[in-house]
């Protein structure tokens, strides 16, 4: 029950945003299904390995890879599903506090969340770059299967006529 | 195709193209790509209009392109940037098309310069339920507080109401979220005050979600990651001088109603 509503609200949050920067009405489900991908990723991340950085790394990672899928699927650029699936992992409400403590006079408390908002804007960064990697390492042996794949045809093909050459004249 | 072949290498013609990638590139600075995809998308224009040495420096305040010797470099400033990803989707369309050769130089410089006039694809009142439904849920999500859910959205959509007013009134740029974020901290103090919900903290997290600069903290470190060492630190600069005016805000009603 209670993941249903956390479910729901990273849906609904997700797609909020998505209205706010103007992203066309096509892509609004497909942008709020990856954002509940990733934030799911991110909780089982955090609840059953433990660790904001890792967790933050694996969410992004995430929505990295559905993001190019459904861009894929719609033809449409990556960045109209990245940036509103990435609201839920955001570290924004660190970044108030950061400057909440600072205003306050609590320097100790503030340091605290600067380093919060660094951990996870580098995680998040780190999570993108590694998707893309995949991404680029998927396509580059795609290529290099396909091409091999020809080369193995051509080369059963050759054998299997040699075998039926060879019964013919047996 | 003598005739074409020479008015390709014509001084105009190259000159149109550096034009043509300049506002492209203006355009996606301005609503929020990454720099790496500014890059690339001039880049891909100018191959596919048979610019093969056009140079491109990309910054987030400035962008200068060179072609080759004849067309000299040319300059745009970048004043203003925000989140429109309509304008990207378009600008990405557009460019798409001039590389299957559906449409001619000239038509893709005058379709980009109907870019800057697209609106939006929403109405104002569901803008306003959308920053609420954000504010909202948010809370709901990070401090499994259920109970302030709808104190959150009304505090959170008359706070992206004032923010939004403001922005469209006055042309400073941080002025408008510090005010947004006082009237957002006053308005939850008062609230749990009155009795409507139970934590100020919360309240005053969920509904600051809409306006705070998280996207732009992780695209900063996105393009300082792959590279751009002036333009990351400028980006994460932007967004540390828009969270403090947030908190500057919030915490000014605070000290004074807390």
């Amino acid at each position: 029950m209670h993941l249903l509503i956390v479910i729901l609200g990273v849906y609904v949050a997700t797609l909020g945003f998505a209205i706010l920067i103007n992203v066309s009405p096509k892509a609004l489900n497909l942008g709020g299904l990856v954002g509940v991908a990733g934030y799911l990723v991110y909780l089982a991340y955090f609840t059953f390995i433990g660790g904001y950085v890792g967790a933050n790394v694996f969410g992004a990672f995430t929505i990295g890879i559905c993001g190019m899928l459904a861009a894929k699927y719609k033809k449409m650029p990556v960045i109209i599903f990245n940036i509103p699936a990435l609201v839920p992992l955001v570290p924004g409400g660190q970044a108030y506090q950061v400057m909440k403590y600072v205003a306050m006079n609590r320097p100790h408390l503030a340091f605290f969340y600067l380093m919060q908002v660094l951990m996870i804007a580098g995680a998040l960064a780190m999570g993108f770059l590694l998707s893309e990697l995949v991404i680029q390492l998927y396509n580059y042996l795609k290529r290099n299967l396909k091409k091999e794949e020809k080369a193995h045809k051509r080369f059963f093909f050759f054998w299997f006529k040699d075998v039926k050459i060879i019964r013919v004249q047996n | 195709m003598a005739e074409k072949h020479e008015s390709k290498n014509s001084r105009e013609y190259k000159n149109k193209v550096v034009q043509t990638c300049l506002l492209a590139g203006k355009i996606l600075i301005e609503n929020g790509s990454e720099l790496n995809r500014v890059s690339d998308t001039i880049k891909r224009i100018a191959r596919n209009a048979g610019l093969d040495d056009l140079h491109a420096y990309v910054t987030i305040t400035g962008l200068m392109i060179s072609a080759n010797d004849e067309a000299g470099a040319q300059i745009s400033e970048i004043e203003k940037r925000n989140f429109d990803l309509r304008r990207i989707a378009a600008v990405n369309r557009l460019s798409r098309q001039f590389a299957a050769h559906k449409i001619s130089l000239d038509r893709f410089y005058s379709l980009l310069k109907k870019v800057e006039h697209i609106g939006f694809y929403y109405p104002f009142w569901m803008m306003l339920l959308s920053a609420a439904l954000l504010s909202g849920c948010i809370t709901v999500v990070f401090n499994n507080d259920i109970h302030d859910f709808l104190i959150t959205c009304l505090v959170g959509m008359l706070g992206w109401w004032i923010f939004h007013a403001i922005v469209s009134r006055v042309n400073a740029s941080f002025i408008s979220e510090f005010v947004a974020a006082a009237a957002i901290g006053a308005m939850g103090i008062l609230a749990v005050r009155f009795g409507l919900g139970q934590s100020t903290d919360n309240i005053i997290i969920g509904s600051v979600m809409p306006l705070v600069p998280g996207v732009q903290i992780t695209n900063a470190v996105r393009d300082l990651i792959t590279g751009n060492l002036i333009s990351g630190p400028a980006r994460g600069i932007e967004a540390l001088i828009c969270a403090c005016a947030l908190g500057f805000g919030v915490s000014l009603s605070l000290v004074w109603l807390g």
